[in-house]
């Protein structure tokens, strides 16, 4: 290293790797992992969003887990949220559905409404 | 690749260590293992997070969750019930007295009159990657100076935020520079002192194993602003973890290239390398210190010479404590004027306290110098232990003095605590409850000084020795008129003469407690009492007889065998034979034994037929 | 073997208090032996005397063969506030030696140590490297039972 410029490339590698302690995050991917969720698959759920996240590279995503919803009926039930837009809830995910939600949404904005079960807070 | 969920950061700071923080480490691997959860979850080793009385704490991000007191048994409940389920165990976090229970770290009181500068990064960070370190923005300080400022524009930053050294005697950091960069000697050093001696002070140990990066940065902004070549750390040995993490950190440096020849492509070169102890409190005296590291005896020398004119290998030096080159980076980084905006009139920036006693919340805490005492203890620090009152404070370790309650507005200051006879010295925080004998806490640290005087100059080693022999004589019930006034006398003297810091500041418990608590002393030395029931020759033990039950087993346990009696006649205790050993008091079991203050009249009937009895020898 | 450690080192005066702590720290019994000072001495050469004057002076130095585990109990004030004196009531009742000596079995030595820095969970005690905190007496017994076992 000899410059200020390489050290801010090391700083924004060593950044990314830091992002759950609160840095920079765009977009905030809550899976329900109560007890019926995992039952419904939320393990798996999680899992592809992480690999799906991963392959692509998106470093401004972050993974989260939050407990029991109250839509039983609709796990594995997933929150996106994005600063300043509405919370938008997926219901009844499978990996599947996963990958589409990471294409449409997380990469390209677009909401994909068929999976969608309730939108705001 | 994998993407992580969780960070788990692990306290593996000395303290939560030593409350077994490692094996719940160990049992956090094995338990996600098992789960197949290795790929989601990085364990983070992270330096002291502060609280150590709740070790071991962990912090569970992107929430933020705090848990205290975690045991290996806790970590498959946390696996399955917060990593799997997204509920938090309410079990391990902290609440307080109302029952209100804190989530998350950040709302915990312990860190909300916090301002953390030197302690940003411990806790938060893995201290083994300099990665890591340079996410927060290290190392970025250093290039721009190196880059865009000379060495004389660098000191003139540090004059104007004000920073005084961290060690102890509060003098101007820029200073000690400035004499060193207008040495036109070539060769000079530099060196971080890392001796921290006093007992009761560990913000050192904690930031060299929470962030040594940042000790390293700020070493090597001052090398360059003062033209060192070479930089030591010298390290007390009783500290392995600090040794081993800040030669790691100057290994990461070298191989990243921070640390050599032509840093950032300038003209500056910087070689470092770690000096220990071995176990001498004199060595945190900075002449005494370089002795250590020419490998000498560690006697200190008459200053002047200063070191900045004539240090290590006779060069000039710099000595800075580890907290003020903690502080470095981030002056740089945010400005002068930010740093002097926190602070008093004269102590500018925020200071590292370390907590301990009968406190509620012991650890480390950083907050903004002028804040009082009584925020200090009562608010950050939680307050005292059980129903016990607040009795006395020692500040600066044994060189400090104790303050009391009529202090507890004072603002914390270099000034303020000067003036009152204690001083900031490292910045120990040693609270004491009601029942601690003033008297016998003094002999305690005049103790420990004489224990560590080097020998070298007369006042400290005859003089102290002389004060504990005054002490030892009032603590034993010996004491006369007159001893007070000699003690008073006595310290003032090795005050002005001695030769290092050590001498001159010893006395300072001595002379605070009687200031402060004169009548403590006048109470032992002419009612022969221990109010406290501490000091053991002005108490005694006695049974009450209504309340015995005649069980003998209090005189089978006995290791003088003073307890005599029956079962019908109750149990007495022969007080010219008794040791004061407390054993029969702890193995009552009615209670019918309790400590009473003031030697026990047939004691000192004997002792005043003894000294009769010799000076009619005498005569 | 000390020839050895020396050699790691460049031979300057100010190497004296690393070799000597390498030295310690690799002898199974914790001590800096006469013939050790004389490889040292030769080496660095300086005189004998030089280094006893440093042994002598760094508590942390025993020129006495001790115990495979040395107990360091800290003696500074926060420790004692919170009953350090009971644990070393236990240790020596456990141990059946004062500070300064040495078990019979060679397995302890028992010591004092200034602050170990470790304040916000007193008592402590460092065994080797290792630093144990929030001790009671039956902790005490604990650790000491269990370095007994893994003889």
């Amino acid at each position: 290293m000899k410059t200020l410029a390489d050290l801010k490339k090391i700083r924004e590698k060593a950044q990314e790797e830091m992002k759950l302690r609160g840095g920079n995050t765009r977009i905030k991917i809550v899976v329900g992992m109560g007890t019926s969720g995992i039952a419904m698959g939320a393990r798996e759920v999680m899992k592809t969003f992480l690999e799906e996240i991963a392959n692509r590279n998106l470093t401004d995503v972050l993974v989260t887990q939050t407990g029991e919803k109250g839509l039983s009926s609709l796990e594995p039930v997933v929150d996106i949220i994005e600063e300043g837009k509405p919370k938008v809830t997926y219901g009844n995910m499978t990996p599947e559905k996963v990958k589409k939600v990471v294409v449409e949404h997380i990469v390209n904005g677009r909401i994909v409404s068929d999976y969608v079960v309730a939108t705001g807070n | 690749m994998s993407l992580k969920r969780i960070d788990l950061l692990i306290c593996c700071g000395s303290g939560c260590v030593s409350a077994g923080a490692l094996k719940v480490k160990e049992q956090f691997h094995n338990v996600l293992k098992t789960k197949g959860l290795t790929n989601e979850i990085n364990i983070i080793e992270t330096g002291c997070m502060g609280p150590c009385d709740y070790g071991p704490v962990i912090v569970i991000y992107p929430e933020g969750v705090f848990y205290k007191k975690v045991t290996p048994d806790d970590v498959e409940e946390i696996v399955n019930e917060h990593f799997l389920k997204g509920r938090p165990v309410k079990r391990l976090m902290l609440q307080d007295e109302e029952d209100k229970t804190f989530l998350t770290q950040k709302e915990i009181p312990f860190y909300q009159k916090q301002v953390k500068v030197a302690l940003a990064n411990c806790g938060y960070i893995d201290p083994e990657s300099i990665e890591e370190y340079i996410a927060t923005g290290g190392y970025e300080a250093l290039g721009t100076v190196l880059t865009t400022l000379t060495p004389q524009q660098t000191i003139d930053i540090i004059k104007k935020s004000g920073l005084r050294g961290r060690g102890g005697g509060g003098f101007p950091t820029y200073l000690k520079w400035q004499m060193v960069h207008d040495n036109p000697v070539e060769e000079k050093y530099f060196i971080c002192n890392g001796d921290e001696g006093d007992p009761g002070a560990f913000m050192d140990r904690s930031l060299l194993e929470g962030d040594p990066h940042r000790v390293l940065e700020g070493m090597m902004i001052a090398a360059y602003a003062t033209g060192a070549q070479n930089g030591y750390f010298y390290i007390r040995a009783e500290y392995p973890l600090a040794i081993k993490r800040i030669k790691m950190a100057i290994e990461k440096a070298k191989e990243t290239g921070l640390l050599g020849k032509n840093i950032f492509g300038s003209e500056f070169s910087f070689e470092a390398e770690v000096r220990t102890g071995a176990g001498a409190f004199v060595c945190g005296e900075e002449t005494a210190l370089i002795q250590s590291i020419e490998g000498q005896r560690g006697n200190p020398t008459p200053k002047p010479p200063y070191p900045a004119v004539q240090g290590l290998y006779k060069k000039p030096t710099v000595v800075n404590n580890v907290e003020t080159l903690g502080n470095i980076a981030t002056i740089i980084l945010k400005g002068a004027d930010w740093f002097a905006s926190m602070g008093t009139e004269t102590s500018k920036g925020t200071k590292v306290f370390a907590l301990t006693g009968d406190i509620r919340n012991t650890g480390l805490v950083e907050v903004p110098m002028g804040i009082t005492l009584r925020e200090l203890i009562f608010d950050v620090g939680g307050g005292m232990i059980g129903d016990h009152k607040f009795k006395a404070v020692q500040l600066g370790g044994p060189s400090g003095g104790c303050l009391t309650t009529q202090h507890l507005d004072v603002p914390i200051d270099y000034e303020s605590l000067k003036e009152r006879g204690a001083m900031m010295g490292s910045g120990g925080v040693i609270v004491m409850n009601e029942e601690k004998c003033m008297v016998n806490v003094a002999k305690f640290f005049m103790d420990f000084c004489v224990d560590e005087s080097c020998g070298k100059c007369s006042p400290c080693k005859i003089g102290l020795k002389q004060m504990l022999e005054i002490l030892k004589r009032i603590d034993s019930g010996y004491g006369k008129e007159g001893d007070i006034e000699e003690l008073q006398h006595l310290g003032e003297t090795i005050s002005k003469i001695s030769l290092c810091g050590l001498g001159q500041t010893a006395p300072n418990p001595v002379l605070s407690t009687i200031r402060y608590f004169r009548d403590e002393y006048e109470a032992h030395i002419r009612d022969k009492s221990c109010a406290n029931k501490v000091c053991p020759d002005l108490m005694h033990f006695e049974i009450d007889k209504d309340k015995c039950i005649g069980c003998s087993l209090c005189a089978r346990k006995c290791p003088v065998s003073c307890i005599s009696g029956s079962r019908e006649e109750k149990y007495t205790i022969n007080q010219l034979s008794c040791i004061k050993c407390g054993t029969c008091m702890d193995v009552c079991p009615v209670k019918a034994i309790s400590k009473i203050p003031g030697m026990h009249p047939e004691v000192k009937a004997m002792r005043e037929a003894e000294e009769l009895q010799k000076q009619n020898q005498e005569e | 073997m000390i020839k050895e450690i020396c050699q790691k080192y460049a031979p300057r005066k100010d190497n004296l208090i690393q070799i000597l702590h390498e030295i310690q720290d690799q002898d199974p019994q914790h001590y800096i032996s006469p013939e050790a000072v004389d490889t040292v001495a030769e080496y660095l050469d300086i005189p004998v005397n030089h280094i006893y004057g440093v042994l002598t002076f760094y508590t942390m130095y025993s020129t006495k063969p001790r115990g495979k585990n040395i107990i360091r109990l800290c003696e500074s004030p926060p420790c004692y506030i919170k009953g350090s004196d009971n644990m070393l009531r236990k240790l020596k009742v456990l141990l059946g030696i004062n500070i300064g000596e040495t078990t019979k079995d060679g397995l302890f030595t028992l010591e004092f140590t200034s602050c170990l820095g470790v304040c916000g969970n007193a008592p402590v005690m460092m065994i080797n490297d290792d630093v144990y905190g929030d001790l009671t007496e039956e902790k005490v017994e604990e650790i000491i039972e269990r370095i007994r076992g893994r003889r």
